[in-house]
């Protein structure tokens, strides 16, 4: 079997006091997509920038690629990448000068005919010579999300990538980054608040609240063991704190 | 009206309670501004017009050379914060140095181009010739470059800490060091207990060297001396700051958020 390309083990963030983040264990396989469900607040993306380094763990450790960040941050960093809805490229480049420098950060030689590609795979040829500041925001998560495929990242994690975008854009983006796992080995870890989302495009989902994975398995697993009917209603009684069946709320 | 008015003016009032860069916009910057001007008046009363309109000249070319390699560190990773791309650096597969050693090479480019155009102009417009200072001029604009520099790293981490809240820190620390740094008059002007603050900067010695070459011809090389001595001092203290400032931030998550403001 495929050693895992995320091994977390009794991952904890506090921060003044408060616990962030608490005794979080999980691996992510080589082709495998776990969805990171949560309420606002609950330590979704405090365990993603952790993952990245850009966040301290107070407490546990992280291994990507069966190495640590710390001492190997250009190995680590060269082989995953990153997307989220509240980061961007500059706005002031035009989307060909932005993934041109992001090419040479990630060590593409000649990137020309790759950033090509992917702006057509993601169905934005057309907007090669334009200022990215002045795209649709539709257009500018889908050159994000060029930039986070310009290395054939063997770990890809995306903080809620489709939340600015529209149900056919978001649908399209969808197919393309299960096009690509077909076409190749790729683990991604995803957080979406859009429950469909997440049951379409993930294996495993791992609902946290207040930092504590507080349910894991499949999407069927889930409404199993919580006897919810649904992944949204699921959600909504963890997020009002309602308690899982068998516990005291 | 009144009811409306006074609401903004409690909007931008609210700012000022927690944010030390503003508080130095109504305290410290004026009374930076009040001492340069104050020191130059002093020494322009008590010397002759001549050579002092050249050294004011040469001051201020030079000047510019420290100003733009520290802007271009401090602003160049401020613009990163303003338009949401610091953290796609941050997971890029870079070491923490290459981000202020790129951003010290675009600080050279235009220092250079600065320099160059400044020079020009000063010799087509009031017929002072920077070159008079002789050979002395490269060390000099390295040595300004090289605290430029350093000075780009502590704005730097300042930024990293603080996230836009430090803004005016990108424009504003140069000026903290010109009045201390005997950019347009001596150090002998300073009162002697602010002296030996001068002494330990190294612009100052670039600064004297420049009126001294400017006045003789003649190029002191103990003064050049010291002020790569403390710029080496300088640059270690600029890049021990950063990288503490670095694992701070990563600690208390002041990188993430600031990276998603």
């Amino acid at each position: 079997m495929s050693e895992p390309v995320v091994v977390v083990e009794g991952l904890s963030k506090s921060f003044g006091g408060v616990e962030a983040v608490c005794g979080l264990n999980f691996t992510v396989g080589p082709t495998e997509v776990l969805g990171l469900l949560g309420p606002n607040g609950a330590g979704k993306t405090t365990t993603i920038h952790m993952l990245l380094g850009l966040v301290t763990p107070t407490a546990g450790r992280v291994r990507l690629f069966g190495m640590e960040l710390d001492t190997n941050r250009v190995a680590v960093l060269s082989r995953l990448n990153f997307s989220s809805a509240y980061i961007a490229l500059p706005s002031n480049l035009t989307v060909w000068e932005n993934l041109n420098v992001f090419s040479r950060l990630y060590g593409l030689k000649k990137p020309r005919k790759k950033i090509e590609e992917l702006l057509e795979l993601f169905e934005i040829s057309h907007v090669l010579n334009r200022v990215t500041g002045g795209l649709s925001s539709g257009q500018q998560t889908r050159v994000n999300l060029c930039k986070s495929f310009l290395n054939d990242p063997e770990l890809l994690i995306l903080d809620e990538p489709t939340a600015s975008l529209d149900p056919d854009i978001a649908d399209k983006v969808h197919q393309v980054l299960n096009r690509i796992r077909n076409e190749r080995d790729m683990a991604m870890i995803y957080t979406s608040h859009n429950m469909a989302e997440i049951e379409k495009m993930c294996d495993r989902i791992a609902f946290i609240s207040q930092g504590r994975f507080v349910l894991e398995g499949t999407t069927a697993e889930l409404l199993a063991q919580s006897g919810r009917a649904s992944l949204e209603e699921l959600f909504i009684a963890i997020a009002r704190d309602r308690g899982l069946p068998g516990e005291a709320p | 009206m009144i009811n409306r008015v006074s609401a903004l003016v409690l909007r931008y009032m609210y700012l000022y309670r927690r944010s030390l860069a503003r508080l130095g916009e109504v305290f410290f910057w004026p009374v930076m501004e009040l001492l340069v001007w104050g020191f130059l008046t002093m020494y322009l009363e008590s010397e002759d017009v001549g050579m002092t309109v050249s050294y004011l000249l040469g001051a201020i070319i030079l000047w510019d050379v420290l100003y733009r390699a520290q802007m271009a560190i401090s602003l160049s990773f401020t613009e990163e914060i303003w338009v949401r791309n610091l953290l796609n650096l941050f997971v890029a597969p870079l070491r923490t140095f290459e981000i202020p050693l790129a951003t010290a090479s675009v600080g050279v480019i235009r220092a250079l181009v600065s320099l160059t155009l400044l020079s020009v102009l000063a010799a087509v417009l009031y017929a002072f010739d920077i070159t008079a200072v002789g050979f002395a001029l490269v060390p000099f604009v390295a040595s300004l470059l090289l605290f430029g520099w350093a000075v780009g790293l502590v704005t730097m981490a300042l930024v990293l800490r603080f996230g836009q809240a430090a803004e005016a820190l990108v424009w504003g620390v140069p000026f903290l060091i010109q009045p201390f740094s005997a950019v347009f008059y001596p150090v002998s002007i300073l009162p002697v207990w602010l002296q030996p603050l001068a002494w330990s900067l190294p612009s100052t010695y670039v600064f004297e060297g420049m009126r001294a070459a400017l006045a003789s011809g003649v190029l002191d090389g103990s003064l050049l001396a010291m002020a790569f001595v403390l710029n080496v001092v300088y640059l270690i203290l600029g890049t021990l700051f950063l990288g503490l400032t670095l694992k701070t931030v990563r600690e208390k998550g002041y990188l993430s958020r600031i990276g998603m403001e």
